[in-house]
């Protein structure tokens, strides 16, 4: 007893001085958020504005609409070409005398290493924290919609991209934009790219940037107690330094290996997790679907809860923002519609597959508080959002649901959300410069400009606080949803005239599978 | 009798010379006889890239075809040629053992010859190396030179 009372008495003199340097660190951490969400907030208001007389912002609507629309315009694509799809990941399709290109596998891997991240951990814990269970329910419709924007936009990505002459591609909406609108004899490509190009670069030190290291710092604070976001800035600054600009490939190599297995593993917990609380499943679908109409007493009822799966879906699987038309077009494919329909893979993987996962674990776990009179949730003081058992949000949420099953899992999720979030900055550091080099043209000098305002985003993100971060991320994610759907809306004719040859080709006996 | 095909696959390595070199002894003594060399780079479409290796990857896989005709079949080629044999050479990405089973088929091949590659590391002892692959899968009677 005694040498325990010793232990604490040292441990207390230790922090002291601790304590004092991580006031001064918390006071810098606040004026690097008071900067930014000053300087952001009239662009995240524009936004988010709501519909006039109601309380719901516009650009869900814009997503919802879209994804609808694509949905029935293509015959709802995403039910009929998905077995398709598999067929063509698995390379039945590929010419064998292509061996050594880029592979239908290897593009949408790509492109699910820049979706599949905080979105799914930290994103989900938000949609549930603030909507509800209810929001689950959105999130899978949208995602099961946006598989249909997706379509869209790899099939243009692939169809438009550019071929330069020493054989390097380049693709994305700001190529369809310019050279599709040409095609159809339509005006304003030219301006849409370069619009869009500029929200991309923001979308890129927002969501693809900023989020992720702030969500990684909180993971990260989460265990080894709280210090200042700007050394976990510096840190994760210098690595993605050294691989953007120092070009250390070995880095970016093992992440992209390290990071599915990731994947898997967090699934797997997740199921594991499910499986042993097996009984409660059939009650977490039951708040799903209940809280999808009702809300059960959540910040916003009904509304709030479809506002949030519906946000947090096109937050995760970015379908119809556009930044996955870019990842996808490096795929070495005769036929641009079979990119299109193994893209529409990404979303169900992201969303439907993992984020419900998410949602299921944070639902079962109990770390929502619920009322034992009513069986509503309790919302928290200011009302914004459900009280949690220790009052966490975002990532924190996350891991502590999966503690409960497993106590030890935190510390996977840390190394997890690190990886996470360290390949989807490189992902959005390359959609950037596609942006960027758009714009302000190719070159040594502006490649590294981008590059270093890059990393400096790193170390703004992971100081400020989660809310401001959330905010202007999504704001700029939007912003170029709202580019690319006008973009698609008016080439979606040419879409389904690909669509219509090809299945049509295929139906017809014309492309048969190869002999491998 | 139609004209024999031996696929010979190379590596760079001493060992794969060494098999060129039987697959020549044994061409002069059939007569009417085929070499076809086969240079395989390893590749899988399923491996995981980041999307600036995607957006090089056509660039590169011309280069490293040029590399490996440049260093390894051209000049055994050459060789073989002024011996007055009949060979082809080939280079392609995959897996070494699915390629040389494949191309034996293809060209109806009476054996493959290897060199055996001495590895034996822990990725040896669980998958089986290239060479007990491909004597698993073949179809035609495969030779390994020590």
């Amino acid at each position: 007893m005694k040498r325990l009372f010793a232990l604490g008495a040292t441990a207390t003199a230790l922090s002291l001085p601790t304590l004092a340097a991580a006031q001064q660190a918390v006071t810098m951490d606040q004026r690097v958020n008071d900067i930014f969400a000053g300087s952001t907030g009239w662009f995240v208001n524009l936004i988010f504005m709501n519909l006039p007389g109601t309380n719901f912002p516009w650009i869900v609507l814009w997503l919802v609409v879209a994804a609808s629309i694509f949905t029935i315009y293509f015959g709802f694509i995403q039910i009929k070409a998905f077995g398709h799809a598999i067929s063509l990941v698995k390379g039945d399709y590929s010419d064998p005398n292509d061996a050594g290109e880029v592979s239908h596998f290897q593009a949408l891997t790509t492109a699910l290493s820049g979706t599949v991240g905080l979105g799914n951990i930290a994103g989900v814990a938000v949609a549930v924290g603030i909507g509800g269970p209810g929001a689950t329910f959105w999130m899978i419709v949208a995602g099961l919609l946006g598989m249909a924007s997706k379509f869209t936009e790899c099939t243009l990505g692939v169809k438009y991209r550019n071929e330069y002459p020493d054989g390097t591609v380049s693709g994305g909406p700001m190529y369809y934009m310019t050279k599709g609108f040409k095609e159809r004899g339509l005006p304003g490509g030219r301006f849409l790219a370069i619009v869009f190009a500029i929200f991309t670069i923001g979308g890129a030190l927002g969501g693809g940037n900023m989020f992720q290291a702030n969500q990684a710092h909180a993971q990260i604070t989460q265990i080894t107690g709280d210090f200042s976001g700007l050394i976990t800035g510096v840190i994760f600054a210098a690595v993605v330094f050294a691989v953007i600009v120092g070009g250390i490939k070995s880095i970016a190599k093992v992440t992209e290996k390290v990071v599915p297995f990731m994947g898997i593993l967090y699934v797997i917990a997740a199921l594991l997790i499910l499986i042993v609380e097996a009984d409660k499943i059939g009650w977490a679908f039951g708040q799903i679907f209940e809280g999808a109409f009702t809300g059960l007493g959540v910040a916003g009822g009904f509304v709030g809860a479809l506002i949030q799966g519906f946000k947090r879906a096109a937050f995760s699987n970015e379908a119809g923002v556009g930044s996955a038309a870019i990842a996808h077009s490096a795929v070495r494919t005769k036929e641009p519609v079979t990119e299109g329909v193994v893209s529409l893979l990404e979303p169900f993987i992201d969303t439907v597959v993992i984020c419900t996962m998410t949602a299921l674990v944070i639902t079962i776990s109990g770390v929502l508080v619920v009322d034992p009179a009513t069986g509503n949730f309790v919302l928290n003081e200011a009302g914004t959002a459900i009280q949690t058992v220790d009052g966490s949000s975002g990532v924190a949420l996350t891991s502590a649901a999966f503690a409960t099953g497993f106590s030890w899992f935190p510390y996977v999720l840390a190394v997890a959300v690190i990886l996470f979030a360290f390949s989807t900055m490189i992902s959005w550091s390359y959609y950037g410069l596609k942006a960027w080099t758009y714009l302000f043209g190719e070159g040594k000098t502006t490649e590294l400009i981008f590059k270093l305002i890059f990393c400096f985003f790193i170390i703004v993100g992971a100081a400020a606080q989660l809310g401001a971060v959330i905010d202007f991320s999504d704001a700029m994610i939007f912003a170029m949803a709202v580019v690319n759907i006008t973009a698609l809306y008016c080439l979606m004719p040419i879409v389904k005239r690909e669509m219509n040859s090809y299945f049509g080709r295929l139906k017809s006996g014309e492309i048969v599978k190869h002999e491998h | 009798m139609s004209q024999t095909t031996l696929i010979v696959g190379l590596d760079g390595s001493d060992a794969g010379k060494r098999a060129l070199d039987f697959a020549k002894a044994r061409a002069k003594l059939i007569g009417d006889c085929l070499i076809l060399l086969v240079y395989v780079i390893e590749w899988s479409p399923f491996s995981f890239q980041t999307a600036e290796e995607n957006e090089k990857r056509h660039v590169r896989r011309e280069e490293e075809m040029d590399l490996a005709r440049e260093r390894i079949l051209t000049p055994a080629l050459e060789a073989a040629k002024t011996e007055g044999l009949t060979v082809e050479g080939i280079v392609k990405h995959g897996d070494v053992a699915d390629i040389l089973e494949g191309l034996a088929k293809k060209h109806e091949a009476s054996q493959i010859i290897v060199g055996r590659v001495g590895q034996r590391g822990l990725k040896e002892r669980l998958f089986g190396g290239v060479t007990g692959r491909l004597v698993a899968a073949s179809s035609v009677p495969i030779t390994i030179i020590p």
